[in-house]
């Protein structure tokens, strides 16, 4: 078979199990194309020992008649998950070295379901970043350029490895993790699908944490088809994790069938925001009326609070981030800074955070600290406690109204220019306007590939869903992939 | 509020962040550009809306208090920049 690593996960399925190809040829296809992607800087360890190894083992499987959906394919997992005995470093320095001696959960159901791991993928230093230009391995590139230029673009952060990886086919999928839009932002700006679901789905065990209320694992995938697919091996209960949920997970690819008549889609005004670009306008009403089109009722609704979520988040995220981070301290593992004659364990502490962060995860600490410090905890954190609050109320009141799915626009702009100078540290946070929503309020969200822009850069919606219904969004949101017929790849330049 | 030179060095300190004494400006501005954009919250009256604790409205589990791990000393020590005689290494803590 030509073009192996084109495939999706559905096709790789089939073919695997029709015997038309095997594990070990689709992953050393996969590794062959990695290793011609440099330039990308998407996959930061590469681990193809274990990947043979494990191809071979899903073949055995695949032989033996008795392989899950995911068996033999092979995934990039986000460098945020901690691999057993493979470097995780969450893009930074403070973890050089570190070996865990664990498995996440979510790679560790993926690595039982038999699915391939080929490496680990670049990402903003511990997924603090819109534009994946905070790690420590450097810029990861979006394998899409605008026109005719040449200039290397951003794919997008904190996942931006695994959405390069992924939309430049050096991988099936890829794994990712959203804090305040970090798998559907990077997936709407490279052209492929980025599923959240909704908080408590999948396992934060063994996922270095940033900010613990509002992290979520999730796939990121060329269709539909395959977010349903992978996504379902992700989640599940897992007693290391206490706020992991103990429900069911249903058979989302069975739930695909694209009908989506009688359904009511919400239609937020407070998105339609000021300076929006005509082409986002036009690509979110143009993805309505496909909806339209296809049977549901599209209702106008109101989300108040909307413009309070980022300043909320910008407290709440940074809060969670200071008390997670505490633990990079130089004893325990990763980095320690080389300390001078008389320096005791405070300087060590001091300089081994100084060394080891880089600035905007220092910057976060920092500002974690100060609103969390003696006199500002009730201006700040608790204010901002409560704006959480009344922004998760403003989805359950359009929920309840009968409500079943919200569509918005996934980014305000298509992929940006790596290396542009931004002196407000405000301007980047604002990439995430459209998603941070939804990480507060703890629901699904997906972002769909529906167009390309004047430059022919992709650009995307997102579909808000109902809490644990990540079936009914997944069906949504694959009625909006048909409707839209996406099918643009990358010119190959590199 | 504004947050001066004093106050990031307290911060930092906090922290546990070193921040050299050249760069305590700078910071004080990026805190401020930051909280400037947090000060939008007070636009809302919160009085009487309790703060979110929990992200869904779950009970946490519970199970018997008892051990269920341990006994990994290697595994625990194996990452640590100086690690001797089965302890973590740090430099002199009491004079």
């Amino acid at each position: 078979m030509s073009d192996l690593t084109r495939l999706t996960i559905a096709e790789a399925r089939d073919a695997l199990r029709k015997g038309e190809t095997t594990s070990v040829e689709l992953t050393e296809a996969c590794l062959a194309a990695i290793e011609a992607a440099g330039v990308l800087g998407a996959v930061v360890h590469k681990t193809p020992e274990i990947a043979l190894e494990r191809a071979r083992a899903a073949d055995a499987r695949l032989a033996a008649g008795e392989a899950p959906s995911m068996c033999g394919i092979p995934v990039g997992i986000k460098d945020l998950f901690c691999t057993e005995g493979v470097a995780s470093q969450a893009g930074s320095k403070i973890l050089e070295g570190f070996l865990p001696p664990y498995e996440s959960t979510v790679s560790g159901q993926l690595k039982d379901a038999g699915a391939v791991m080929l490496g680990k993928l670049n990402m903003d230093e511990f997924a603090m970043g819109s534009s994946n230009e905070t790690s420590v391995y450097g810029n990861a590139v979006n394998p899409w350029r605008a026109g005719n230029s040449e200039a290397a673009l951003t794919p997008g952060g904190s996942s931006g490895g695994s959405a390069a990886a992924v939309a430049a086919d050096l991988c099936l999928a890829a794994t990712g993790t959203d804090t305040g839009g970090s798998i559907r932002q990077p997936a709407a700006l490279t052209g492929i699908v980025g599923l959240k679901p909704t908080y408590g789905r999948c396992s934060r065990w063994g996922i270095i944490a940033f900010a613990s209320s509002l992290d979520q694992a999730g796939p990121m995938t060329k269709t539909v088809r395959d977010a349903a697919i992978m996504g379902a091996v992700m989640m599940g209960h897992d007693p290391k994790d206490s706020t992991s949920a103990d429900l069911p997970v249903p058979d989302f690819e069975a739930m695909l069938t694209g009908d989506i008549r009688g359904k009511v889609i919400g239609i937020p005004r407070e998105y339609r925001m000021d300076g929006m670009p005509q082409e986002i306008e036009t690509l979110w009403s143009e993805g309505a009326e496909m909806l339209r089109d296809a049977g549901a009722k599209l209702r106008d609704i109101s989300l108040p609070h909307t413009k309070y979520a980022l300043p909320a988040y910008y407290v709440i995220a940074p809060a969670e981030a200071s008390s997670n981070l505490a633990r990079y301290d130089g004893v325990r593992y990763g980095y320690r800074a080389p300390l001078s004659q008389g320096d005791g364990v405070t300087e060590m502490y001091e300089k081994t955070r100084a060394e080891g962060f880089g600035p905007e995860v220092r910057r976060r600490v920092m500002v974690g600290t100060y609103v969390l410090s003696a006199g500002f905890y009730d201006a700040y954190y608790n204010r901002a406690r409560k704006v959480r609050a009344l922004i998760k109320r403003d989805f359950e009141e359009v929920f309840d109204a009968g409500i079943d799915a919200i569509l918005t626009p996934a980014t305000p702009s298509a992929a940006f220019e790596l290396g542009r100078e931004i002196s407000d540290p405000v301007e980047m946070y604002l990439n995430d306007v459209f998603t941070v929503t939804v990480n507060l309020a703890g629901l699904p969200g997906i972002a769909v590939p529906t167009g390309l822009d004047r430059q022919g850069l992709p650009l995307g919606l997102q579909l808000i869903g109902r809490p644990w219904e990540e079936g009914d969004l997944l069906n949504t949101a694959y009625a909006l992939e048909q409707a839209a017929g996406f099918v643009a790849k990358p010119p190959k330049w590199w | 509020m504004s947050i001066d030179k004093d106050t990031a060095a307290k911060v930092a300190k906090l922290a546990r962040i070193k921040v050299e004494d050249s760069e305590l400006d700078a910071l004080a501005g990026e805190f401020n550009a930051i909280l400037g954009f947090i000060e939008q919250l007070n636009e809302l009256d919160v009085d009487d809306v309790e703060p979110m604790t929990s992200v869904t409205p779950m009970r946490l589990k519970r199970r018997e208090d008892v051990v269920t791990d341990g006994n990994q000393q290697d595994k625990v020590l194996a990452n640590a920049p100086d690690a001797r005689e089965g302890f973590f290494a740090v430099p002199k803590v009491v004079e």
